[in-house]
């Protein structure tokens, strides 16, 4: 059987099915149109300005390895004059996150990237390791969603940036989707396919692999060699994350269309979740002063909870930490 | 009996499943018994008198039963791997070498990357 040649330039072996289209591609086209579609996606979202500090939030994964090594090359091809960092949390995982974190710290020397590392323990007073023995294994990916989230927002004030680039992929996202209309999460359906989002802080966060999908991820990050860890987190997995994941995979299996045309029913939702959630009163988190649209954060919510099982001497500490995460916000404004 | 020789790697987290292996080089009959059976083949005393060459099938069955610790099923699904798993052979997307009947000619090096691990 003779190679087959790329539908693209017609002069190399082509080496990737694209899932995307179909097409046939060699090793160099697809290495060009990976990174021209998302250079694409950020001039069509207008992510960026000349000046910008911004931070890859990046876990050592595959998703934010990418993101950060694509991020360099276009922020140098196109002259986007972006000063990029790279933001990490460590939820205090040990044999997980410990391990992924020697990655994200070769990837900084590797991108020429500064990197901040902000743990659980220094800004909660706990670390997932903790929170686990705590509430046992049911119901602590809220809590690390929480805090995850919430932590990679004072990290980013922290270093001064307002805008988070996350790897979250065109995959990730129709799995948010296809999750969101299992729970009847009508509010969260549109929001979640934004290529931007301002949460209850003033920091943006932007998925520039938005339209990717994690196949291509995945094979880019073979072809270059890319440095990443990959490993199921120790206290995983979201049962019903990995059926929405499972049954996705399924779909893409027959049709590939699927992920996109799934994303793209979730952003006829766009709209009008835009105008409600601009409606929402917010104010401040009365333990902490973190934006909020109740008395209490989401974290210090799920906080208070742990402390209440803990006794007097962890919600004394834990108040001093929530005190700490204020004044350094503060001071960073 | 001829034999093909293959280099085989996990990566993505799938070699959490091959008792943390990335790399394993293996010898499989040329000839298969047509309904994959391979836990007599892997003995080399099959019958392949009614056999179809080696291919990229038989392979998964082969190492489902001969090589994978763990949780088979985050590996195998209906006689193929579970979606989300990528294969390449030698260097090449298996969609474009025809997948599961893709069939191995000595030396081949076959990849087998999971997407499903985080990100
Ligand atoms: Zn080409
Ligand atoms: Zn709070």
């Amino acid at each position: 059987m003779p190679p087959k040649l790329c539908q693209l330039c017609n002069e190399t072996r082509a080496v990737l099915k694209r899932p995307k289209t179909g097409q046939h591609i060699c090793r160099e086209c697809f290495y060009y149109v990976f990174e021209t579609e998302i250079h694409n996606t950020i001039m069509e979202a207008n992510l960026f300005s000349p000046g910008d500090r911004v931070a890859i939030g990046a876990s050592g994964g595959k998703d934010s390895t990418v993101l950060a090594y694509v991020m360099k090359v276009l922020n140098e091809r196109y002259n986007y004059g972006l000063d990029l960092h790279l933001l990490s949390i460590d939820e205090g995982i040990r044999g997980y996150r410990d391990d992924s974190l020697e990655t994200v710290k070769r990837n900084q020397q590797q991108y020429d990237m500064p990197l901040k590392i902000l743990s659980y323990e220094e800004l909660y007073g706990w670390s997932m390791d903790r929170i686990v023995e705590q509430v046992g294994r049911k119901n602590n990916c809220t809590f690390c969603g929480v805090f995850r989230r919430q932590a990679l927002d004072r990290g980013a004030a922290n270093i001064g940036v307002d805008h988070i680039l996350t790897g979250h992929n065109a995959d990730d996202i129709a799995e948010t989707v296809l999750m969101n209309i299992m729970r009847g999460d009508i509010a969260r359906l549109g929001r979640c396919t934004l290529i931007t989002t301002q949460g209850e802080d003033t920091i943006k966060r932007s998925k520039p692999f938005k339209y990717v999908y994690e196949k291509e991820i995945v094979m880019y990050a073979y072809f270059k060699k890319l440095d990443y860890f990959s490993t199921e987190c120790i206290y995983s997995p979201d049962a019903y994350r990995g059926h929405a994941r499972t049954f996705l995979k399924d779909l893409e299996a027959s049709r590939p269309s699927a992920i996109i045309d799934i994303i793209h029913s979730g952003e006829a939702f766009e709209v009008r979740q835009e105008v409600k959630a601009k409606a929402k009163a917010q104010t401040t988190c009365k333990r902490c002063g973190y934006m909020s649209s109740n008395e209490l954060c989401k974290a210090c919510s799920l906080l208070e909870g742990l402390e209440r099982g803990m006794g007097g001497l962890a919600v004394v500490r834990g108040r001093c930490r929530g005190l700490d995460v204020a004044e350094m916000k503060q001071k960073d404004r | 009996m001829s034999t093909v020789s293959l280099k085989v790697e996990f990566s993505g987290g799938l070699e959490l499943l091959f008792n943390n292996q990335r790399q394993i080089k293996l010898d499989l009959p040329a000839q298969v018994p047509s309904d994959s059976q391979t836990v007599v083949a892997a003995g080399g005393q099959a019958d392949a008198s009614e056999g179809r060459p080696a291919d990229v099938r038989y392979l998964i069955h082969w190492l489902k039963d001969n090589r994978l610790k763990e949780r088979p099923e985050l590996f195998v699904e209906n006689g193929t791997v579970r979606p989300g798993i990528l294969v390449l052979i030698n260097d090449t997307d298996w969609e474009l070498e025809g997948e599961e009947e893709y069939v191995l000619e000595n030396g081949d090096d076959i990849v087998f990357i999971s997407t499903l691990h985080g990100g």
